[in-house]
């Protein structure tokens, strides 16, 4: 049947020459980005906007190694099987340069392994899970956003300072609660040996029975309580809290509450003195988060979100370790993207070579009302690079083949 | 122990919250037998409203209950539109096919609630009355859950009255009992449907606006309270008011002494409940055996040996799915293996649920028990790949035998909630158990062997599985064992009384049907490279259902066009737009509306026009 042979074969052909078109002069670097839009449109919004910025300011400035960014976006609808397959599209289909994105844990952690297997990079964001470093980190995956590790263990440095000695815990049954609870528990214990735990309540994501926890948490009658809740479940829980008197003279450390992306629905129940880890938005005054909330606030009419400094970060972070490595070729840029220094609005960071983790950094500080709005107050920013362990803990943490 | 009292009030208040929405979707179901599922989209439409009212009005309680008021009507006022647009088309359609129906709106009303309202969530502010405490015993109760508690049996209450001292009550009482004679002595069925699901949409928008004051509006209200309303309406007894408050009570208290007692396991308590409920009274606390719907008696025509141009429409389209990899790139392939996936899992939920009569919410649990059954395999013994795909439908299909003695004894929706809630069991032990299967983490490392770690051959291995499947399912059907089971289907005190043993044919069809099922789930995970808890939640499971009835239930073809078409439909469509819920949403209704009896059936049918005339 030579006939079809040379159909398929011209078929064939024709599906090729996009690629062969792209591949030579000075096209655009494709940055391929995954993300829950619609699962999680509150954090993801504002994050693909400040991406959008980015790419704006950097092709302004005459964009990388002479080429300009050219950002492709995708929804995995919270679903990692799908961001894998859309890792595919964009690498395959849209011959993307680089991989990026993700919220959630688990679609990270699906993208990094499609990394590994395919040999392609991929720079995570957002999501927090240590595994995406540590134990199941590889060579070909970076991750942006400071990890529940170092949030965790800011946190548990600044409880060590507070008298109380009787804990609770409170966080949502799933990985990402787990581990900060474990790590809080275990830095806590060794800087204070005096402290105990009494209680610990793990709520179902999403549908935390705010008034039965609160409860059973008053019952242990703690001095100070560490929580992760975050979303919906933070408001029903701060509201059945604030009314049931949990708060009172009693110390809350909570994870992630001062982004904006939480603690403004709390509205005029935003609780006071909690000591958070999150971001203080326009209240920062370095002249780069200044030129960088004005630009953000001038192109969208809003103010920037933790998500927004996040995307915005990614971006150069892309940017500068691309530009590093002088090529987008795979393994010429896991080169390039060790030891990359960027700009954020937050401060400089750069990748650690040791483990890809970024040292951006976090800011932590304390909760309080301004004009029946919660903001973060006292709050200070702490290096990424002072929140990690040991080199030689590091190492022994990650696999011996994600060189 | 002077915590017991404000923990059993604190309960009571989630049971009245739960009994609103539950009561809603009980009389609704109760009427028109439609599982609806998009009655939490209306609780979450009633926050949304709710809160849009009750921001723009002075906070005083009489104004909150002014607000209340104008929230029930207008959720109310949707639920007709609701009814009157799409659900009244779909009532003669095949038991199962509203579901579909009021699933394709869930995805609407989902963009449309983002589009309105937008992304951040939106909490009603509190007025200092709804701050307010009393002391119980030393412990500070809120004062707003002291009233919800008194909400629940007041609701109850009127609702009993409307239903036995009003005409319209009478009437929707034996509509419940029997709506074909009721139609049939003169009640205009349509009012009383439509009247039926404004006051069940009422109930559900003031279940969501009362549950302000204590949380938010936000999107993910729908799909987490429908689950809890699903639980307490077939605890109760499906169509029995009562029966719902009771089960709201049981399963609320449970809750708040749970969370004191085992912290860890309140996701899987709800269900363990609502499988023990079942296993001892298979109706429900409250519910009757149901009355069969006449239409339901009439057998399901028989499924007959496709006809010659199918058969060679069909090798036409296997030749070009042999031949694709010659002809299209890397990234469509891992499509077309997703395809096949789906050709299993679809023609696996069509075995059990087309023949077998059983129709299953919750088919991904076989799907998500082959995968993790490979996975833990590869983690604890670094089984490879072909160990891991036979080790899949053995595990799922065990696994099946023995849930199988369980649920055979129950029919119709009560078995489709029990398997619902054996997958969200199943679903919850692999997201909170993560020292075992890396909780919402995942299982990762999960490749094909070496030899077929290139996507054309691993394609063709897809392939060549999910034609076998398919084939030894059509095998089966067309064998003396499908047709004792479809006997069994159409007439189970008939079959029984020709001397088939009913529950053996059911269990054996439970266990192929879960094994092949497993099967899907250990190629997807190879495909992917990994595992994730996300194979075995709701939204997956009702994939299967939407495949199989796209497809259409009577016909062998149907499922696995019905996996093609849905996979190729979501792939374009999360690929060109974020509104693809909205238009998959959308497309999904009006399919229902166009196809009642599914693309195949209706080719079918065009088909046989002017040759069986």
């Amino acid at each position: 049947m030579p006939l079809s042979r040379r159909l398929v074969l011209g078929a064939s052909g024709a599906f090729a020459m996009p690629g062969l078109l792209r591949a030579q002069g000075s096209n655009p670097i494709r940055i391929g980005e995954i993300n829950s839009y619609t699962s999680q449109p509150a954090f993801t919004l504002p994050y693909r906007n400040a991406m959008q910025l980015a790419v704006e300011q950097i092709n302004a400035r005459g964009g990388v190694l002479g080429r300009p960014l050219e950002l492709i976006t995708r929804d995995d609808a919270g679903r990692p099987q799908d961001a894998v397959r859309l890792a595919g599209e964009l690498y395959n289909d849209q011959k993307v340069d680089v991989l990026a994105g993700a919220f959630l844990s688990n679609v990270g952690l699906a993208l990094s392994e499609y990394a590994l297997q395919n040999k392609r990079i991929y720079i995570g964001g957002e999501p927090l899970t240590d595994a995406m470093v540590w134990d199941r980190g590889n060579r070909y995956t970076f991750r942006l956003r400071p990890s529940t590790y170092m949030q965790a263990s800011i946190l548990a440095e600044e409880a060590a300072k507070l008298p109380a000695k009787r804990w609770v815990t409170v966080s949502p049954n799933y990985e990402y609660g787990q581990s900060a609870v474990k790590w809080f528990k275990q830095i806590l214990s060794s800087k204070r040996p005096d402290v105990q735990f009494v209680a610990e309540q793990w709520p179902a994501l999403g549908r935390v029975d705010a008034g039965a926890t609160v409860q059973a948490l008053e019952q242990a009658r703690p001095e100070a309580i560490f929580n992760v809740l975050f979303g919906p479940d933070l408001t029903n829980f701060v509201r059945q809290g604030n009314t049931r008197g949990l708060f009172e003279r009693r110390s809350v450390v909570s994870m992630l509450t001062g982004e904006p992306e939480y603690l403004d629905p709390l509205g005029d129940e935003a609780p006071e003195g909690w000591i958070v880890t999150g971001y203080p938005g326009e209240a920062i005054d370095t002249p780069a988060h200044k030129a960088y909330a004005a630009a953000y606030r001038q192109k969208f009419n809003a103010k920037p979100m933790c998500g927004s400094l996040v995307g915005y970060s990614l971006i150069n972070s892309i940017a500068a370790g691309v530009a590093k490595a002088g090529s987008t070729e795979a393994e010429k840029m896991v080169e390039g993207f060790r030891g990359a220094s960027f700009e954020t609005p937050a401060g400089p960071a750069l990748y650690r070579a040791i483990d890809h983790q970024g040292t951006l950094g976090v800011y932590v500080g304390k909760t309080a009302l301004r004009r029946n709005e919660g903001v973060m107050v006292d709050w200070r920013y702490v290096d990424g690079k002072d929140l990690l362990p040991a080199d030689d803990v590091v190492r022994g943490m990650r696999p011996a083949s994600a060189t | 122990m002077d915590s017991i009292i404000p923990q059993l009030l604190t309960g009571l208040a989630g049971a009245s919250s739960l009994f609103l929405v539950a009561s809603g979707l009980t009389i609704i179901f109760g009427v028109t037998r439609i599982v609806n599922f998009s009655h939490g989209s209306l609780m979450m439409l009633g926050a949304y409203i709710g809160w849009s009212i009750l921001t723009r009005l002075p906070r005083d309680p009489e104004w909150f209950i002014l607000g209340l008021v104008l929230t029930v009507l207008a959720i109310a006022l949707i639920g007709v539109v609701l009814e009157v647009v799409v659900l009244r088309r779909v009532y003669r359609a095949p038991e199962l096919f509203q579901l579909l129906a009021t699933f394709g709106v869930v995805l609407v009303l989902q963009d449309v609630t983002l589009w309105i309202w937008g992304a951040v969530e939106l909490p009603l502010p509190r007025p200092r009355w709804m701050r307010g405490f009393v002391e119980i015993m030393g412990n500070r109760f809120p004062f707003y859950d002291l009233i919800l508690i008194f909400v629940g049996p007041v609701v109850l209450g009127l609702l009993w009255l409307l239903m036995n001292r009003t005409r319209w009550g009478t009437l929707v009482r034996a509509a419940t009992l029997d709506r074909e004679m009721v139609a049939a002595l003169g009640v205009n069925q349509r009012t009383l449907f439509t009247s039926v699901f404004a006051l069940g949409a009422g109930l559900a928008g003031l279940g969501g606006a009362l549950s302000l004051p204590n949380s938010s509006a936000n999107l993910n209200i729908d799909l987490s309270i429908i689950t809890d309303a699903f639980v307490v309406v077939v605890v109760g007894g499906l169509g029995s008011l009562t029966g719902a408050f009771l089960a709201s009570l049981l399963i609320g208290i449970l809750q708040a002494f749970g969370i004191v007692l085992v912290p860890k396991i309140t996701l899987v308590l709800v269900f363990l409940v609502m499988a023990v409920v079942l296993v001892f009274r298979p109706n429900g606390l409250m519910g009757r055996p149901q009355a069969e719907a006449r239409e339901a008696t009439v057998a399901a025509p028989v499924i007959r040996a496709a006809p010659r141009e199918l058969r060679i429409l069909g090798l036409v389209a296997l030749a070009l799915a042999v031949a694709a990899p010659l002809v299209v790139g890397d990234y469509y392939l891992t499509v077309l293996t997703d395809a096949c996936v789906a050709i299993i899992f679809a023609t696996s939920l069509h075995f059990m649920m087309g023949p077998g009569g059983m129709a299953s919410f919750g088919h991904a649990a076989w799907f998500g028990i082959g995968a993790y059954a490979a996975g833990l395999l590869m983690q604890w013994i670094g089984a490879p790949m072909p160990v891991g795909m036979l080790a899949a439908p053995v595990a799922a299909g065990i696994v099946a035998a023995l849930f199988g003695w369980f649920v055979v004894r129950l029919s119709g929706v009560y078995l489709s909630m029990l398997t619902l809630a054996f997958a969200q069991i199943v679903w919850a032990i692999s997201f909170q158990w993560v020292e075992v299967t890396g909780g919402d983490n995942g299982l990762l490392g999960l490749w094909p062997s070496e030899w077929a770690r290139d996507p054309t051959i691993f394609y063709w291995i897809a392939l060549v599985l999910a034609v076998g499947v398919a084939l030894l399912l059509r095998r089966a059907l067309f064998a003396p064992y499908g047709y004792a089971l479809r006997a069994a289907r159409d007439s189970a005190t008939r079959a029984q009384s020709i001397g088939l043993d009913v529950k053996r044919l059911r269990i054996v069809a439970l266990v192929i049907a879960g094994a092949a099922c497993g099967l899907s789930g250990a190629i997807f995970s190879y495909s992917k490279g990994g595992i994730f808890p996300t194979y075995i939640s709701i939204p997956h499971s009702v994939e299967a259902l939407l495949m199989v009835l796209l497809g259409g239930l009577q016909t062998v073809a149907g499922p696995i066009i019905g996996a093609l078409v849905y996979t190729g439909l979501a792939d374009i469509l999360v690929r060109s737009t974020d509104l693809w819920r909205l238009v998959l949403g959308s497309v999904i209704v009006l399919l229902v509306v166009a196809f009642p009896e599914g693309i195949a059936g209706a080719a079918r049918r065009l088909w046989l026009r002017g040759r069986e005339a």
